[in-house]
């Protein structure tokens, strides 16, 4: 069986293991370019938002190279992306493609028929139960790893001496990550990249400023949705923490997870949760990033992404009550490299005009 | 007597006539806003997010056409009406989830605010809660919330009927609290079209550009998916996929549904609203669904720059293909 599956930051090198080593034919989704979107943009809906377009694109690129499965996921609402795979399958049968789009839903809304999915591809595959839990094993522990050194990269990136270091080793660091077969090669393979990446020459002498990366999670965890914003806030000289990676949850050092529910931080602001997507998430991860002293905030959104606007109406309030600047990036089809980057570097100017601002005023100031 | 503000748009056009009852059984004066206005239009651009859907913008504009003229506001926050779809998630689009916090946020010196949280598909008892709440909320007694619960809800079933025999709710309304309007049955209908879409889309005349009076002036007949019961919508449900999670976006399709399959409309007109999170599949699902079921279709989106002539334009032109279809088939 030919199976492909949505493409989204570097996790595309663990689900390709999983796919193979679950004994079908992966289609790598190549990562999204201006042909994806072109695609996308052709077939899917006016006023969906980015993600459904680059998927759109995506999945007609697979389905060209041959594949026929495409693995997603569901969800329960309200935010429309629980229903992509409907609609989706909707436009690919009217292409007259024949892919199958199999989407798993949540197991806590429908579990009967996400095991019967689980078992259908096992079955397919020819792999035992055992097997196949070794597998899902490995996988996750890739993920992780990705996440990890993708994470200290851009903690890094700010002291790099020689601009582009940091990109250029994360690429072998994700290098050694794929190549790794077992649970222990990828703890080595992760060990390795991480000790790779901190051998990187710095100026440890800087004092960067700090950016909260927030919003919708397919443009946050997508650099080429987002045009690499941590890559270019990065060689801008700026530290970032993205709120959302694919294995946040599992995650105690992370600022978002520190401090248990975000939903009740945003409760002052906003008094219903969840309202779909990262909505709420949004309001209270600017919050706690106020909190925990950062300069700034970039909320990145697709174009009419509905709970980031419910979040980009509240967050003005948000931010003149804790003092934290916030840029809020409506992605579309339109977006250029050069408009964010202006902006991002507006942005960042601000930042530091700030922090000086604030250093004259003394030092005790700057505790939040 | 103090004064609650109910704003004219979004579920004023389903919900009014029970909201109103059970305020005015509870001593207290309703005042709504008139039907949107240019003012009213600007207002809301002005002060809402300027990412936000018309029908948003024009919430905010009627609340503060309202503000300075009442005690309260009711601001519902919608959650759930019902336990429906796959999951028994159902809800309304996120906008409407935040619209109490939105609103309070965006305009200035508002009255109190009535902000109860509406999530009925919990259970039955859920309905008596949320009339409770607001009884404590305006120190009214258990036993004064329950009577004006119950005749609120015994209008609003009249009101339910009224609109299956095939009133639109403007008139419907009207008929329910005895006002005098012009009567406009009898007249020899050439067409029948299905309007589908929000009720705050298409009952709006100013926002979608007058479409039921042109449809009228057409001598075409109009149905809507409100004038569908539940029972006969619900049973649309099995020819998804998958149900969608917003209550008045399932009930658009379903009835979409149902009036394509029954053949008992020469054509569909979806009114949707520029950028709308939820029509951008409700759209394209109906447009594929009428394609393969060879109905007529056709998609008018509104925002803040629709004007009549745009409308009528395209209105025009969807009826003179409506009728050279039907000559063909004679």
């Amino acid at each position: 069986m030919k199976i492909s599956f949505p493409h989204m930051g570097y996790s595309p090198i663990a689900f390709k293991w999983l796919i193979e080593n679950m004994g079908h034919e992966c289609i790598v989704p190549p990562e999204p370019s201006t042909k994806t979107l072109d695609l996308g943009v052709r077939y899917a809906p006016e006023f969906a938002c980015i993600p459904f377009k680059i998927l759109m694109g995506t999945y007609l690129e697979v389905a060209e190279q041959g594949a026929q499965v495409i693995i997603t996921s569901g969800g329960m609402g309200p935010c429309r992306a629980g229903l992509y795979w409907v609609m989706h399958q909707y436009i690919l049968d009217e292409l007259g493609k024949d892919v199958k789009v199999m989407a798993f839903e949540p197991p806590l809304c429908d579990l009967r028929d996400f095991r019967k999915k689980l078992r259908w591809i096992r079955k397919t595959g020819g792999l035992g139960v055992k097997e196949f839990i070794e597998v899902l094993k490995t996988t996750w522990e890739k993920v992780k790893a990705l996440d990890d050194v993708e994470m200290r990269s851009h903690e890094l990136r700010p002291y790099e001496i020689n601009r582009g270091d940091t990109t250029r080793t994360l690429w072998k660091a994700v290098d050694f990550i794929d190549a790794a077969n077992t649970v222990e090669e990828t703890v080595q393979a992760r060990r390795e990249g991480l000790q790779l990446l901190e051998q990187i020459p710095r100026d440890n002498g800087r004092n960067p400023l700090k950016i909260g990366i927030i919003g919708e999670i397919y443009v946050v965890l997508e650099p080429a949705a987002n045009h690499y914003i941590q890559v270019l806030l990065g060689e801008m000289g700026v530290q970032t923490d993205r709120s959302i990676y694919l294995t946040s949850y599992t995650r105690k050092n992370t600022i978002v997870n520190l401090e248990g529910d975000v939903f009740a931080v945003a409760q002052p602001f906003l008094g219903e949760a969840p309202i779909g997507g990262h909505g709420v998430n949004s309001i209270g991860e600017t919050i706690l990033y106020a909190r925990h002293g950062f300069d700034g905030v970039v909320q990145l959104a697709p174009f009419a992404c509905i709970p980031e606007i419910v979040a980009k109406s509240i967050l003005p309030s948000v931010s003149k009550e804790y003092g934290i600047p916030v840029l809020t990036l409506f992605i579309d089809e339109q977006t250029g490299k050069a408009g964010v980057q202006t902006r991002l570097e507006a942005f960042v100017d601000l930042l530091e005009k700030r922090r000086e601002a604030r250093l004259k005023q003394g030092p005790e100031r700057l505790v939040v | 007597m103090s004064k609650v503000g109910i704003p004219h748009t979004l579920a004023y056009f389903i919900y009014f006539p029970l909201w109103k009852t059970f305020f005015e059984e509870l001593g207290m004066e309703v005042v709504v806003s008139p039907p949107t206005t240019r003012a009213i239009l600007d207002w809301g651009v002005e002060t809402a997010v300027n990412d936000a859907c018309i029908p948003i913008k024009l919430y905010h504009g009627h609340v503060a056409f309202l503000r300075d003229k009442v005690d309260y506001i009711f601001i519902p926050r919608l959650v759930s009406v019902r336990k429906h779809g796959d999951f028994g998630t159902e809800t309304f689009c996120p906008k409407f989830l935040g619209l109490p916090d939105m609103v309070r946020l965006a305009v200035n010196d508002l009255p109190t605010m009535i902000d109860v949280r509406v999530d009925l598909k919990k259970g039955r008892s859920e309905l008596s809660n949320v009339a409770r709440h607001i009884g404590l909320q305006l120190g009214k007694s258990w036993k004064e919330v329950k009577r004006a619960q119950h005749k609120a809800l015994s209008v609003h079933s009249q009101y339910k009927k009224l609109l299956g025999q095939q009133i639109l709710p403007p008139r419907a309304m009207e008929i329910l609290f005895g006002e005098k309007g012009k009567e406009t049955m009898g007249e020899e209908q050439e067409l029948t079209i299905a309007v589908v879409g929000y009720p705050y889309a298409i009952y709006d005349h100013y926002i979608n550009g007058g479409l039921l009076d042109i449809l009228s002036r057409e001598k075409v007949g109009v149905l809507t998916q409100d004038m569908l019961s539940d029972r006969v919508l619900n049973r649309e449900a099995y020819k998804l996929p998958k149900s969608l999670f917003w209550y008045f976006s399932n009930r658009a399709v379903y009835g979409a549904l149902h009036f394509m399959d029954q053949q008992a409309v020469d054509g569909i007109i979806h009114v949707t609203a520029f950028a709308c999170g939820p029509d951008s599949i409700v759209d394209r699902l109906l447009e594929i669904e009428a394609r393969h079921r060879r109905m007529p279709y056709l998609s008018v989106v509104i925002d803040e720059h629709t004007g009549e002539a745009g409308v009528r334009t395209r209105v025009e032109a969807f009826m003179d293909m409506l009728r050279f279809r039907k000559e063909g088939q004679r």
